[in-house]
């Protein structure tokens, strides 16, 4: 019975149980004699259980008033605490969020690790993810040979007209196969998805369409199944809808059509147009798949040696269809996360050691005059929650604030929605590790204070402790070091930028406006009809007051940066190594001048090149110099798409792929002379303004055009071509941003480090610098004692920084694009940096130091 | 830690700190006894647990209003017996706290609710 109530008791607070437990186990003596043991019993647990929850709260309460009072007394710290906490922890949270999202959440399919890409590479090919690369005849090997695959399906791009209610529009949507939309795994919201188990034609007039879609067009009405909806001028039915959290293959995918491979589609092994899609056999391992794939292309190769020259299969699983380049990035801020975690748990520690080392002298006298280690530590840890709290809702702010800035980073070739929150894991992961370094130096001062030898800090005053000065020491060189990675990191990615920067991409943006009018087939399908469609706008546009020139293009430069076409002389064998292939473009006349493009030789394309006329081309200068490096180009003839075409013209270079990738040479054909059999992505489609008044006013004169020239023809894509190409870099200047940022928050963290430390080494040596000033010490020798020591800190941790960085940058060398990651530069600059930090850090402990009035120094303390 | 408060500044007091405050203003008391005395005098209505008891001794102690004294124990008692007086500021605050429920008493007798006479 009384170890049953002597248990119950340990639910109280240590204090009050010490204080009580001997009179309270009296008084339940009393109480057992005077009521009977089944009463008391009863009584008991009724009576400990609220009681000791109610002593609990009202320590707490006593606790937190006590803080509250204790840490209005020390203001500073609880400042830079909370501010550390709010920073280290919310930059953490938000970084960490994103790669979360990224990198390892999975996609919103059911068992999404089995869902994979196929297509066809060839062996050691270093590129990633899938862009059209699959035959119908390989997909259909596949489908047939392979046991890895629950379902197989294919899909290829396919933009539609919408015409219905007001202004036509320009959907983005995919022509798939019949089983590719069950095979993901997702329902349709409403109706159905395609007959997978029949041929597929019962479905060729029918379409499937996004929840985006069906609210912006059809307002959300469920009627819309069944009703007939007119895509390119042809109707189709729309049998589903899909639910909004549905993207596939990307976000901007609002239609599925059923995609029907007929007989002749077979024919041509070399036209890959395709992707593919499959979802795995349960129990079937993406490894096994993998190997059975490469046994398929070995037998492929030896089957088809004619069409298929070093077959093999690029394949991986969906999550991973993502550019190594944005995985770098990410990791990279993954890592920089990491240092500031690092930077915030050794700041927080800082700070709590140096308060303790104040408060050394207090919380003896307390544990002097009778308090309980176990109350002192009470104490202690609710100081340190409170703050910890305090600093995480700040966190949880400077979190929110930062996710949709870092969300420019999350790739849109990902079927994911492109708006990451923060994760509450995530942010609660860094929240506990911030609260628990918090915690730890914080309780140290209370745990020594607790036991025996605690008393020896009433002895001595503050004067304790060579290790911690050494720990203090080494966490301000961590600091340091952190400072130094981030500085170096972000040094060498500024460069990296600089140097993009400078490159030309060979032609000029300013005051270019951009926008598509893709002509839908088979209503354009005959060329006279589209040539006509073309010189109507073009003739309307060039006529409007300020539009200085106007062209059409199958691409643009750096939007569209496949477009590849294999061009022989004559006399050439098809080598079919990459070494023939050009970059091809249809384009109007005046292109080169809307763009800048400077005529180096002969003629622009023109208006006279017509069907009727020889077949022409201009060339670029790298294509000249690849073919025919000694001669005069002008009148040479080669064959592309099996025409023979004589050069008229010789242009500047420009970076088709982007600012950062090697293009091809370029070839370019007059609009008027398309090759028959030419597919969607080579006929022109983009429209390019040159014009000095503003865009905005133009567009609604152009759009006019266009509609007077066909009713039914959206535009789409409206943008200034300047916007087009700076967003290629935007997720280089983010990155950038991001990194300089914490680089700052770093640099200016250990800086205050430096000086906290510094302060506190001052105020525990006055005596001591007492003594040397009265013994005939220069003041200046104190205060350059004082500078060596922060100067040392300094070095201490620049020397490990700069070899953590070098390793750093080494790993992300993919994204330094030429900078080497030892760059002498940067380095020495950051390391200036630092160095100009901490000596800005001890100026002013220094100062103090020199000016300590030995008399006082002496006389205080005692 | 504890700053002197004024009397005013703790009501209205809890019931078992007022009964609590009654039992010692009369004597010197232990824990159980104090549980005894409230309980007797409350016809039995009133019964103190003794996890309520310690946590208010605990808190009254705190406020200053008992303290525990020192008494010399006759043969029988147990040593692990505390005893407990009432402070000068414990007196002040039940006088106090008395006051203001008689002032209540008489509000609601001028409102007809309660009889009159006791």
């Amino acid at each position: 019975m009384n170890r049953f109530y002597r248990a119950l008791l340990r639910l109280h607070p240590t204090s009050f149980r010490e204080d009580y437990q001997a009179e309270l186990l009296r008084t339940h003596e009393d109480q057992v004699r005077d009521h009977g043991r089944f009463g008391a019993i009863v009584a008991t647990v009724a009576d400990v259980v609220p009681n000791a929850i109610a002593a609990h709260w009202e320590v707490l309460g006593q606790d937190i008033r006590y803080a509250m009072r204790s840490l209005s007394g020390s203001r500073g710290f609880a400042v830079a605490t909370i501010l550390v906490t709010a920073l280290g922890v919310g930059a953490n949270a938000a970084t960490f969020s994103i790669a979360d999202f990224v990198l390892v959440r999975p996609l919103p399919f059911p068992q999404p690790d089995a869902v994979v890409r196929l297509c066809e590479a060839s062996k050691g090919d270093r590129g990633w993810g899938c862009m059209n690369q699959l035959s119908p005849a390989s997909y259909r090997d596949v489908r047939e040979q392979s046991r890895s695959f629950a379902a197989l399906g294919a899909f290829t791009g396919r933009s539609v007209n919408l015409v219905g209610a007001g202004d036509p529009i320009r959907v983005n949507g995919a022509l798939v196969t019949s089983n590719l939309l069950p095979l993901l795994g997702v329902p349709p919201l409403y109706g159905r998805l395609f007959d997978s188990t029949g041929t597929g034609d019962s479905d060729a007039q029918t379409v499937v369409i996004g929840f985006g879609l069906w609210q912006s067009q059809f307002a959300g009405d469920p009627g819309v199944v069944g009703r007939k909806v007119s895509f390119d001028g042809t109707p189709y039915v729309v049998i589903g809808v899909m639910p909004p959290h549905f993207i596939f293959p990307t976000a901007d995918n609002q239609v599925w059509m059923p995609l029907v491979l007929r007989p002749d589609d077979y024919t041509d092994r070399g036209n890959s147009y395709l992707d593919g899609v499959g979802r795995l056999k349960a129990g079937v391992t993406f490894e096994q798949a993998r190997l059975e794939l490469a046994a398929l292309a070995d037998r492929m190769n030896r089957e088809h040696p004619d069409a298929y020259k070093d077959l093999a299969f690029s394949f991986f699983r969906q999550r991973d269809q993502m550019s190594p380049r944005y995985r770098l990035i990410l990791l990279t801020l993954c890592g920089a996360s990491l240092c500031m975690l690092l930077l915030t748990c050794a700041n927080l520690a800082n700070l709590s050691l140096a308060r303790a080392a104040g408060r050394e002298r207090e919380l003896a006298v307390r544990a002097a005059l009778g308090a309980g280690r176990e109350r002192l530590v009470r104490q202690m840890l609710t100081e340190s929650v409170l703050l910890a709290l305090i600093g995480g809702i700040a966190g949880a702010v400077v979190a929110a604030a930062a996710v949709p800035l870092l969300s420019q980073l999350v790739p849109s070739t990902l079927p994911i929605a492109t708006k990451p929150t923060v994760d509450v894991r995530v942010f609660v992961f860094a929240a506990t590790f911030a609260t628990l370094t918090g915690l730890g130096f914080g309780l140290l001062p209370a745990l020594r204070a607790g036991s025996k030898t605690g008393f020896v800090a009433l002895r001595e005053g503050t004067r304790s402790g060579a290790r911690r000065q050494r720990l203090r020491t080494a966490l301000v060189a961590i600091e340091v070091a952190v400072s130094v990675v981030l500085l170096i990191s972000s040094g060498l990615l500024i460069r990296a930028v600089w140097r993009v920067r400078e490159i030309s991409p060979g032609f000029t943006t300013d005051h270019v406006l951009t926008l598509r009018t893709t002509l839908p087939s088979p209503r354009y399908d005959d060329s006279v009809r589209r040539a006509d469609f073309y010189d109507r706008v073009l003739t309307g546009v060039r006529a409007l007051p300020g539009v200085q020139n106007a062209a059409y293009t199958s691409g643009l430069p750096t939007v569209l940066t496949g477009g590849i076409a294999r061009v022989l002389l004559p006399g050439e064998v098809d080598r079919r190594d990459g070494s023939q292939n050009v970059s091809l473009r249809i384009v109007s006349s005046q292109f080169y001048k809307t763009l800048g493009i400077p005529l180096r030789r002969g003629r622009d394309i023109s208006e006279r090149d017509t069907p009727d006329r020889p077949l022409v081309a201009v060339v670029s200068e790298s294509f000249v110099h690849q073919r025919w490096p000694n001669d005069d180009p002008i009148g040479k003839t080669f064959d592309v798409r099996d025409q023979r075409r004589s050069v008229v013209g010789v242009v500047g270079d420009i970076k088709v792929r982007g600012l950062e990738r090697e293009s091809e040479p370029q070839l370019y054909l007059p609009i008027h002379q398309i090759p028959p059999q030419t597919g969607d992505l080579y006929l022109p489609k983009d429209l390019l303004v040159h014009s000095s008044t503003p865009p905005v006013a133009q567009l609604a004169a152009i759009r006019d055009i266009v509609r007077r020239v066909d009713p039914e023809q959206p535009l789409s894509d409206v943008r200034m071509f300047s916007d087009v190409l700076a967003y290629q870099t935007v997720d280089r200047r983010t990155q950038v941003n991001v990194l300089g940022a914490l680089a700052l928050l770093a640099l200016i963290l250990s800086g205050v480090g430096i000086h906290g430390l510094l302060s506190f080494t001052v105020a525990q040596r006055d005596r001591e610098i007492g003594v040397r000033l009265a013994l005939g010490a220069e003041r200046a020798a104190v205060a350059r004692m004082i500078v060596s020591e922060g100067v040392r800190m300094a070095v201490i941790g620049v020397v490990p920084g700069v070899l953590i960085a070098y390793l750093a940058a080494r790993a992300m060398s993919a994204l330094l694009f030429g900078v080497s990651a030892g760059d002498p530069v940067t380095i020495g600059t950051a390391a200036l940096v630092c160095f100009a930090t901490a000596a800005l850090g001890c100026v002013r402990p220094a100062f103090r130091a020199a000016r300590i009035d030995p008399i006082s120094a002496l006389r205080s303390d005692y | 830690m504890t700053t002197d408060p004024t009397p005013e500044e703790l009501l209205p007091l809890p019931a078992a700190t007022l009964h609590i405050l009654l039992a010692l203003a009369e004597n010197e008391r232990h824990g159980y006894a104090i549980i005894q005395d409230v309980e007797a005098r409350t016809d039995g209505e009133l019964r103190l647990s003794a996890g309520t008891l310690y946590r208010s001794i605990a808190r009254m102690a705190e406020q200053g209003l008992i303290i525990e004294i020192e008494k010399r124990r006759t043969r029988a008692e147990d040593e692990r017996r505390r005893y407990y007086r009432i402070t000068p500021l414990g007196v002040a605050v039940a006088r106090a706290e008395v006051r203001r429920l008689s002032q209540l008493v008489r509000h609601a007798r001028a409102r007809g609710l309660a009889p009159r006479t006791v």
